[in-house]
């Protein structure tokens, strides 16, 4: 903990240009490489010096490459900060658990449709009760769906490839994944029991926290070209789905930090954070955590998809026609926790390097080989979810991301407020009130929830967007205002 | 000592200090901590019982395991906890563990008021002091 520190983080930073600053080497004995920090003048009177200490822990993990990156959304985590992105070289770096986090891709999907938003406010709370009724959400929800240990290794290995084989979903949505929904590598044998026990019974499960299902509209389009690609325009209704890999992916990281945080003992790895816990890339405990997380990946990207699906469902009750004729087509699905190994360009040299995005986007720019077809001319989607009542934008990843930042973006708006704060501060019955007088209907487990992840606990969705999109990172092309949104 | 726990301020997570006379009751009142970001853990009846005994290379792997085990309990056995009874919390040639019980009841949604969740215990700024009346625990908890 930075105890009563008196050092500003405007004493610290080194300014690169408006919106990039330098923790220099130095600031923490061991730095391998400089902090790189992604925000804008204002965005900094945000930052404490907790993120900037954990910033330069990262720099200090043996083979980061170039520099330990904070995204404008960045804020205080355990281990990376949230926001937090770093590379390490394939053969001298590490992998660490604490720059995935325990909720492995968690990630954002979004939806659009062929409604405007005057075909659906009319039935707009009937669709979110019964949006509430379908999908599990919140602490000691059980999915609806029952799955053997063979599926659930399939779930692990297969990933979306495995819904729509099994009715949930269509063919047409498995490119419109990252990674096809379906990261190569997973070995179910490095899963442990408690994890398939926790995981077994939670597919198809919201979760609880900032995770949600919002019901959302376009209100405005900055970019018609990427827009069209994307298949989106103004006054269309979405819906978008933020949840993860849930209690699969906690036991994953769980089981996997405890070996790991010995592991590091073993080869004398000097932790400024033990939850920073690592191993040499191509030592047998990394690559054993690295397989164990691809099939939680694959399991988060299952759980979105099984969400969707139900979702799709309830729209053709409400709206009397099948999925297809309402125009419910997956735009795009993002991981924003999770470690992948990428080739990049560094010092003019294509490098395999394990990237961590903890609470980032992965933003791959148009020509990319990873992308799907109908997106290599505009690039990569990057969806931001903003907080319960501000908006939420898609972007479209540009040429220079790779070099900025290694293909990444910020997550979210980002946020300023604990939760323990936020109760104490606010009442969630206010909150619904006032949201509900703007048109923005909530359904809750508790109204405490709504207080903990009230609009006032964040940073403004528009400033942070504003950053990558004047970076060059991502281009905005769509703004998508909240109509009702469901939260565990 | 006054306080069995309290919490500090941080952005995303929990983080939160538990005091005790003895080790074992500071690591009873860490779970306590806990706990409670989820549920006001006074309105847990405590009837049903679960032992749980764990070892760890150090103590801070202990702590680490301990939470994490209550969280797996938790969630597979569906049952909420309102007392934490740690009989020993002690040291021998090949680690540290511990012998304890966590009580409580069946989780019922329509009883049971929950916050949001707690996803995993994290190393995170752990720290496990002797202090001049006894121990203390800071542990941050992802939710």
């Amino acid at each position: 903990m930075s105890e009563e520190n008196e050092t500003s983080v405007f004493d610290v930073l080194k300014k690169i240009n408006d919106n990039a600053w330098e923790v220099p080497v130095g600031f923490k004995p061991g730095m391998n490489v400089p902090g790189r920090i992604f925000v804008s003048e204002s965005l900094l009177h945000l930052l404490d010096m907790g993120t900037l200490d954990q910033v330069a822990n990262v720099a200090i993990l043996p083979g980061i490459q170039r520099y330990s990156m904070a995204m404008p959304d960045a804020h205080l985590g355990y281990g990376f900060p949230i926001g937090g992105v770093a590379a390490f070289d394939k053969h001298s770096g590490i992998i660490s658990p604490g720059g995935v986090g325990f909720d492995i891709n968690c990630g954002v999907r979004l939806i659009r449709s062929n409604l405007t938003e005057q075909d659906v406010r009319p039935k707009l709370s009937g669709l979110l009760d019964e949006l509430f009724e379908v999908i599990p959400t919140g602490v000691g929800s059980k999915g609806r769906l029952k799955v053997s240990d063979a599926e659930l290794d399939d779930i692990f290995v297969h990933g979306v490839q495995w819904a729509v084989d099994n009715g949930y979903g269509v063919k047409a949505d498995i490119g419109h994944c990252e990674s096809k929904g379906q990261m190569s590598g997973a070995d179910p044998s490095t899963v442990s029991l408690r994890a398939r026990k926790r995981g077994r019974p939670q597919i198809g499960t919201l979760g609880s926290g900032n995770h949600f299902l919002e019901v959302q509209y376009i209100d405005k389009i900055y970019d018609e070209e990427a827009a069209s690609a994307m298949g989106l325009r103004e006054g269309q209704v979405t819906f978008m789905i933020h949840c993860g890999s849930r209690g699969a992916g906690h036991q994953i990281c769980t089981d996997h930090l405890q070996v790991l945080a010995q592991a590091s003992k073993k080869y004398g790895i000097p932790l400024p954070d033990k939850q920073l816990a690592c191993a040499p890339a191509q030592s047998k405990e990394a690559q054993d955590y690295f397989k164990a997380m691809v099939c939680a990946a694959n399991y988060a990207w299952v759980n979105r998809h099984v969400i969707m699906h139900w979702t799709r469902e309830v729209f053709e009750r409400h709206f009397a026609a099948d999925h297809g004729d309402l125009g419910l087509d997956l735009v795009y699905d993002v991981a924003h926790n999770i470690a992948k190994l990428e080739e990049h360009k560094i010092n003019g040299k294509n490098t395999e390097v394990y990237v961590h995005r903890k609470g980032a986007t992965r933003a791959f720019p148009p020509g990319h080989p990873d992308l799907p077809e109908d997106y290599l001319v505009v690039g990569q989607p990057v969806l931001i979810p903003g907080s319960m009542g501000t908006p939420s934008y898609v972007l479209c990843s540009t040429e220079d991301s790779m070099d900025i930042s290694f293909g990444s973006a910020c997550h979210g708006a980002g946020r300023v407020m604990s939760r323990k704060h936020a109760k104490k501060e606010l009442i969630g019955e206010d909150i619904r009130d006032e949201l509900s007088s703007r048109g923005i209907l909530v359904r809750a487990t508790q109204p405490s929830l709504i207080a903990e992840e009230a609009p006032a606990v964040y940073k403004s969705s528009s400033e942070v967007v504003d950053v990558v999109h004047d970076l060059g990172i991502a281009r905005k092309v769509a703004r998508l205002l909240p109509m009702g949104v469901i939260k565990g | 000592m006054e306080e069995r726990f309290e919490y500090l301020e941080h952005t995303a997570d929990a983080k939160f200090r538990a005091y005790g006379k003895t080790i074992e009751e500071a690591f009873e009142n860490a779970a306590f901590a806990m706990f409670n970001v989820m549920i006001d853990t006074d309105t847990v009846v405590n009837e049903v019982s679960q032992e749980i005994e764990l070892n760890s290379e150090d103590i801070e792997a202990l702590l680490f395991n301990w939470l994490s085990e209550l969280l797996f309990v938790f969630e597979v056995e569906n049952l909420v906890f309102g007392k934490f009874i740690v009989d020993r919390v002690e040291q021998d040639e090949v680690g540290w563990h511990i012998y304890a019980k966590a009580v409580g009841e069946e989780i019922d949604l329509s009883k049971h008021k929950f916050d949001t969740e707690v996803k995993a215990a994290t190393y995170n700024d752990m720290r496990i002091e002797q202090i001049s009346d006894g121990w203390m625990i800071q542990a941050t908890v992802d939710t």
